[in-house]
Parts: structure tokens; C-alpha cells; sequence
């Protein structure tokens, strides 16, 4: 049997590769890519968990985080669209039109 | 485990705004352009609904249940929110009525997606699981993410919503990362079974403590507590102004819910390990918000920051903590609300083609020219601020009272020094609108909605400063949740 | 434990081998005769607007795959529903459920059909 370690190491450096996307990448696309990511991660988590809980309730949890990962990215992409058809830019150090 | 009539009625006040939601996305096909307001006044009578049949449940006995096999609690707690949040989209859906007009962004989706952002709220404010909780705070922000965005061919509306959209996704990956390491721990979702497994050992595991810093980065950014806060000046400023109001105190309010009820239900054991960082928090977002507020020349980006303050403040309710701390928070979110969708109406009765209201230079002279509203601007201002005979005051002076019965005298002390350095900012706009001679020409919007809501929510402000004691009961007998 | 799942390697293998006895044998018996027309890339029935790595796609095809994305993540409930189905003490109960997500999952394909999300040309 795998230790539960080795699965809480894997989703820590997933969501730490996720983290560093959205905080150094500066293209938009990769920033909601990296999101995805940690999000992933957390799924790795709860279905190690629930598997070492014996407890169903981990797994109820990662299906309802893939759907509203799903429904983010729809959002965001949307958001996106929107900006690039106005704007066009997709690098996010170039959002500075709003400022104080 | 089958689902009976109590569950039903339980979130019936849920199903009510949801379904109305879904049967209005349908409608709003067939209503022509133009005539959209009919789809807003519909979602008024909606949310209407919703608060009878939530009074009714209220009244009825029939609260203190948790429904769906723990996911879901018919309690006061709620209820006591889940007002605060009705009030609240009424008087958003009252302000937006002109200002999509005139904005040109007129479309029945918009209410809509208040409809369904309110579901969440209330979903949020009613959770006592972190998967219905973590469910409903998406549900609330996924609509504001777009209304954010509503102005499609506004920049700044793009640019803000892009912003909060991926910092929000960002940060509930964090939360969710922190949900599942509690969950590791005490091998449950469930707040009251989290309660039990922290305090049989578990709160001195040594994960607990980035799980408690994850969740309170998750909550945080929902407040927009420091240091959580670098989105919300900028979407504050980009998003349309009624939507701006809307989630200076909705999304806040419930993410207050939330946070009282994760914190010091499920996570009560671990008191030691939470109450340094929300301490940290707290204070941080008084800091940064009153005196950086001070620079600003934008008076959406100055309420931003002083929204920031206030979160500040009524952290210090959740760290006062007990019925006491609970209550003073619950009653400073209802004081918050009004005063802050008061400002914005102010803000929206200014907006017209001649000047956008949105300046607080565009307030200078404004008593010469307009008493009436001057005087109620100045009301709010003064709430804000924290100044007696105002609603304001009584919010601030419970949640200091709570925190010097609770023994926390020093954060007690900063926050009050605190409150005097924002005092200086609104009385700064105040010393602008009565001191100054006007400049330029002023116009109104006069837009009935909009004057309705100036009305009601000064008189509220008024009558909760000075006679303070049912609401404040109200939320000392709803604040027994745990 | 190697032999339970024997069965799934030999459906790979006999997949595998299928896919490439097919390749083979046609490459044997078609005639070959590559032009330009036929070598061209060719997209969903349209025209080839550039080169595809410049990242520039028609903006239509993102409806559609944001809707595909939604509903497809939604098929992801209907799974451990059908395990569950067989129960008779919530059979009928979450059957009615499922027909509720089901009817608000069929609100949103009204509306997006009546947004005109749906109709190709425009």
C-alpha cells in the first residue's frame, strides 16, 4: 500500500507549480492554467484521503470541485474574450488602467 | 438517507430565488429590448417572496434544524443573514434600475445574475458543511465575477472583472487546498464533526495551522482583509457602480457568515491557533484601509479602502468571539449595508452626462446646490466615520464592547485610534460638500428607485443609532448557533 | 493482482494490433496520389484562415466548447447516480432528482439556444 505521504507530497508540489504559475506567468491564459492546477492538486488530496478514511465524502467533494472548475474557467474565459476583443492583450501586466 | 418534507422547507426560501432565476433566463428571451426593467421588477417581487416565506419559516418554530444530512442549517443565524442579504438585493436591484439605461448595458441577465449571486449568499449564510459552504461562496462570486464585467465595452469593467476573476479562482484554490487538509485531519467536512474531532487531539496537529492560514487567505479575499486585499480597489473602481455597492456588502456579509460560523463553530477547539492570525488580519485591514483611504482622490477607490477598514472592524467581532462577539458582528454587517448601498445611491443620484459622481471633487459646493442630498451624504459619512446619534456608532461601539468583555483591551485600543484616523477622510469629503463654493454645474439623475432607497436606508440609519436595542436583541437570540 | 487485470491487456493488444493491421493493409490498396488540396489541413468543413499556431481561431468555435465543457462536466454526476439507481429504497427519489438537474441543465441549453449560441451562422 502507498503512504499517504507520497500523495500529500505529489498535490503539495502540484499546487505549489499552480501557485508560482499564477504569481510569475503573466499571460492570462497560463495564469488560469496554473489555477486549474492547484485546483487539481486539491482534488489528489481529498481522493487520497477519502481512500485512506475509507470515508466516501472526500470523492463527493472532487466532483463538485471538477464541475466548478469547469464553470470558473468558463467564466474567466468569457472575461477574457471580452477584454481581448476590446483591448487585446492577454498579458496581465498590461491591465493598468485602473490605478490609485 | 431520504429526503423529507422538512428538508424541503428548509431551503425553501433557496428554491424559491433559484427557481425564479431559471424560470426568468427563459422569459427574458421573449421580453424585448427596452423593456427589461419588467425582469428587475420581478426578481424585486422575488426576493419579496423569498423574505416572507423565510420570515414565515423563522416564525413558524421550525428553525434550528440541520437538514440534508448535516450539509444545512434552518437556524436564526441564518435567517438573521439571510435578511441582511434580501434587503440588500432589493436595494442593489432598486439602484441599477436607471443606471443601466444610462450606462447602456440594459439586459435582463443582469438581474438575474444578482438573483443567483443572492442563492449563494444565502446558501453560504445557511452551510454548516464546507462543501455546501464551499459551493455556495462559488455560486455567490461566479455572478459577480460577471456583473463586474457587465459593461462589455468598458475597459476598466474588463479589466476588472479579468482581475478579480482570476484572483478569486486563485484564492479559492487556496481555500480549497485548506478545506482538504481539515479534512485530512479530522477525517470530516462537517463543522459540528470538525468541532468534535479537533477537540479530541486534533488541534494539535501540527497541518492545522496551514489549513487555518489557508482558510483564512480563502475568506479573507471574499472580506478583502489585508493582506488579501490588492483586488478590491481596482475592481471597486472598474465595476459598474451598483454592482460595486452590491458586493461591498453582499459577498461581504456572507463571507462574515461564513467565517463566524467556520471559526468559531468547527475550528472553536483550535481558538490558540487562529486567533493570532485573524488578529494579524484584522488589524492589518484597519491600517492599510484608513490610511491609505486618506490619498485617494476617486471616491469608489476611497470606499474600497475603507471597506477594507471596516472588514477590519468586524474581524475584531469574530476574535471577541461568543454571543456577545457573534451578535455585534451580525448587527455591524445589517448597519453596513445600509450605510454603504446609502453612499452608493448618492453616487448613482449624481451620475449623469455632465460628471460621473464618481470624483469626490465632484461633491465640492454640493450643500449650495442640493441640501436635501448633501444632508443625507453627510448622514452616511458620519456613519461611516463611527459619529453618535448615527447607526454607525452603535455598530462599532458593540464590537468594542464585545472585545473588551472578551479581554482583547489592546486590539481594542488600536481599533478605536484607528476609527478616529478615518473619521478624518469622510469629514474631509463633508468639510468639501459645506465648506466650498460649487464649481461647475450640477445635474441629477432623479430616478424615483433611486430616491426610495436614499429615503429608507438614512431613516434606517437614523433609527438603528438611536434606538438600537430590538435589532441588536434580534441578533443576540440569533447569535446562539452553536 | 497481474492476472485480474490480464483481460484489459489483451483487449489492448488486440485493439492495438487491429488499429495497425488497418493502416497497413489500406496503405497495400489504396491508390497514392497526395496533391495540394488533399495534403491541405482541413477544419470542420471551412477554409484554413492562416497558419493554426499563431493561435487565432474563429470565436465561434469558444461558445460551443465552453458549452461542451459545461455539459460534459455535468455528465459527470450522472455516474454515480446509475450505481446508485439500483437501490430500491431511493430509486424513486433520486430519479425525480436527477430529472430536476436535468430540467435545470435543459434551462440553460433553452437559453443558450435562444441567445442564437447554438446557430452556426449568424
Amino acid at each position: 500500500m502507498i503512504p499517504v505521504t507520497w500523495f500529500i507530497v505529489l498535490s503539495v508540489v502540484l499546487f505549489m507549480i499552480g501557485v508560482a504559475g499564477v504569481l510569475l506567468r503573466r499571460n492570462l491564459i497560463i495564469m488560469l492554467m496554473s489555477v486549474e492546477l492547484m485546483l487539481n492538486a486539491v482534488n489528489i488530496n481529498f481522493a487520497a484521503f477519502a481512500y485512506y478514511l475509507q470515508d466516501l465524502r472526500g470523492q463527493v467533494f472532487v466532483v463538485f470541485t471538477i464541475t466548478l472548475a469547469a464553470a470558473e474557467v468558463a467564466v474567466a474565459l468569457g472575461i477574457l474574450i471580452a477584454l481581448v476583443k476590446n483591448r487585446s492583450v492577454t498579458n496581465a501586466d498590461e491591465l493598468d488602467s485602473l490605478k490609485g | 438517507m431520504p429526503i423529507g418534507l422538512n428538508d424541503i422547507i428548509a431551503i425553501l426560501p433557496e428554491i424559491i430565488v433559484s427557481l425564479s432565476a431559471c424560470v426568468l433566463l427563459i422569459v427574458d428571451l421573449f421580453i424585448p429590448k427596452g423593456k427589461k426593467f419588467f425582469i428587475g421588477g420581478i426578481a424585486i417581487l422575488t426576493v419579496m417572496v423569498a423574505a416572507f416565506v423565510s420570515f414565515y419559516i423563522a416564525g413558524a418554530g421550525l428553525t434550528g434544524m440541520t437538514v440534508f444530512s448535516g450539509m444545512f442549517a434552518a437556524d436564526g443565524f441564518g435567517f438573521f443573514f439571510k435578511g441582511i442579504f434580501f434587503v440588500i438585493a432589493i436595494l442593489v436591484i432598486l439602484l441599477s434600475l436607471s443606471y443601466v439605461d444610462t450606462e447602456g448595458i440594459e439586459n435582463g441577465e443582469y438581474y438575474i445574475f444578482i438573483l443567483f449571486s443572492l442563492a449563494g449568499m444565502m446558501v453560504m449564510a445557511s452551510g454548516v458543511d464546507l462543501l455546501s459552504i464551499y459551493l455556495g461562496l462559488e455560486l455567490m462570486s461566479l455572478p459577480v465575477y460577471i456583473l463586474t464585467g457587465y459593461a462589455k465595452l468598458n475597459k476598466r469593467s474588463n479589466e476588472a472583472a479579468m482581475k478579480y476573476v482570476v484572483l478569486g479562482a486563485f484564492s479559492s484554490g487556496i481555500l480549497l487546498f485548506g478545506i482538504s487538509l481539515i479534512y485530512g485531519i479530522t477525517g470530516t467536512t462537517e463543522l459540528t464533526g470538525i468541532a468534535t474531532a479537533l477537540s479530541a487531539g486534533g488541534a494539535e496537529h501540527g497541518a492545522l495551522i496551514i489549513a487555518v492560514v489557508m482558510l483564512v487567505a480563502g475568506f479573507g479575499f471574499k472580506i478583502a482583509g489585508v493582506p488579501f486585499h490588492m483586488w478590491s480597489p481596482d475592481v471597486y473602481e472598474g465595476a459598474p457602480t451598483p454592482i460595486t455597492a452590491f458586493m461591498s456588502v453582499g459577498p461581504k456579509a456572507a463571507a462574515f457568515a461564513v467565517i463566524l460560523r467556520v471559526f468559531l463553530d468547527g475550528l472553536a477547539p483550535a481558538y490558540d491557533t487562529w486567533y493570532l492570525i485573524l488578529s494579524i488580519v484584522a488589524v492589518g485591514s484597519m491600517v492599510v484601509g484608513n490610511i491609505v483611504a486618506i490619498a485617494q482622490t476617486n471616491l469608489k477607490r476611497m470606499l474600497a479602502y475603507s471597506s477594507i477598514g471596516h472588514a477590519g472592524y468586524a474581524l475584531l467581532g469574530v476574535i471577541a468571539g461568543g454571543e456577545e462577539g457573534v451578535a455585534s458582528v451580525m448587527y455591524y454587517m445589517l448597519v453596513y449595508a445600509f450605510m454603504n448601498l446609502g453612499i452608493f445611491a448618492v453616487m448613482l443620484y449624481m451620475r449623469t452626462t455632465k460628471r460621473s459622481g464618481e470624483l469626490i471633487s465632484d461633491y465640492t459646493g454640493l450643500a449650495k446646490k442640493n441640501a436635501p442630498l448633501a444632508f443625507v451624504m453627510l448622514l452616511f459619512l458620519f456613519s461611516l466615520a463611527g459619529i453618535p446619534p448615527t447607526a454607525g456608532f452603535i455598530g462599532k461601539f458593540y464590537v468594542f464592547m464585545a472585545l473588551i468583555h472578551a479581554g482583547h483591551i489592546y486590539l481594542a485600543v488600536i481599533g478605536i485610534l484607528l476609527s478616529a484616523v478615518a473619521a478624518y477622510y469622510y469629514i474631509r469629503i463633508i468639510m468639501l460638500m459645506y465648506m466650498k463654493e460649487p464649481e461647475g454645474e450640477f445635474e441629477f439623475v432623479r430616478s424615483r428607485p433611486i430616491l426610495y432607497v436614499l429615503t429608507l436606508t438614512a431613516v434606517v440609519v437614523i433609527i438603528l443609532g438611536i434606538f438600537p436595542g430590538d435589532l441588536l436583541s434580534l441578533a443576540q437570540s440569533a447569535a446562539v448557533f452553536l | 493482482m497481474f492476472l485480474t487485470y490480464l483481460p484489459v491487456l489483451m483487449m489492448l493488444a488486440v485493439v492495438g494490433a487491429m488499429g495497425a493491421a488497418a493502416v497497413i493493409f489500406s496503405s497495400f490498396l489504396r491508390p497514392n496520389n497526395p496533391y495540394g488540396t488533399k495534403l491541405s489541413p482541413w477544419e470542420c468543413g471551412m477554409e484554413p484562415i492562416g497558419d493554426a499556431s499563431t493561435g487565432h481561431f474563429r470565436v465561434h468555435f469558444f461558445v460551443i466548447a465552453i458549452l461542451f465543457i459545461v455539459f460534459d462536466v455535468e455528465t459527470l454526476y450522472l455516474f454515480p447516480w446509475a450505481v446508485l439507481l439500483t437501490d430500491e429504497s431511493i430509486s424513486l427519489l433520486i430519479f425525480i432528482e436527477m430529472f430536476v438537474f436535468i430540467v435545470v441543465l435543459a434551462i440553460g441549453l433553452i437559453y443558450a439556444w435562444g441567445k442564437g449560441a447554438l446557430d452556426w451562422v449568424k
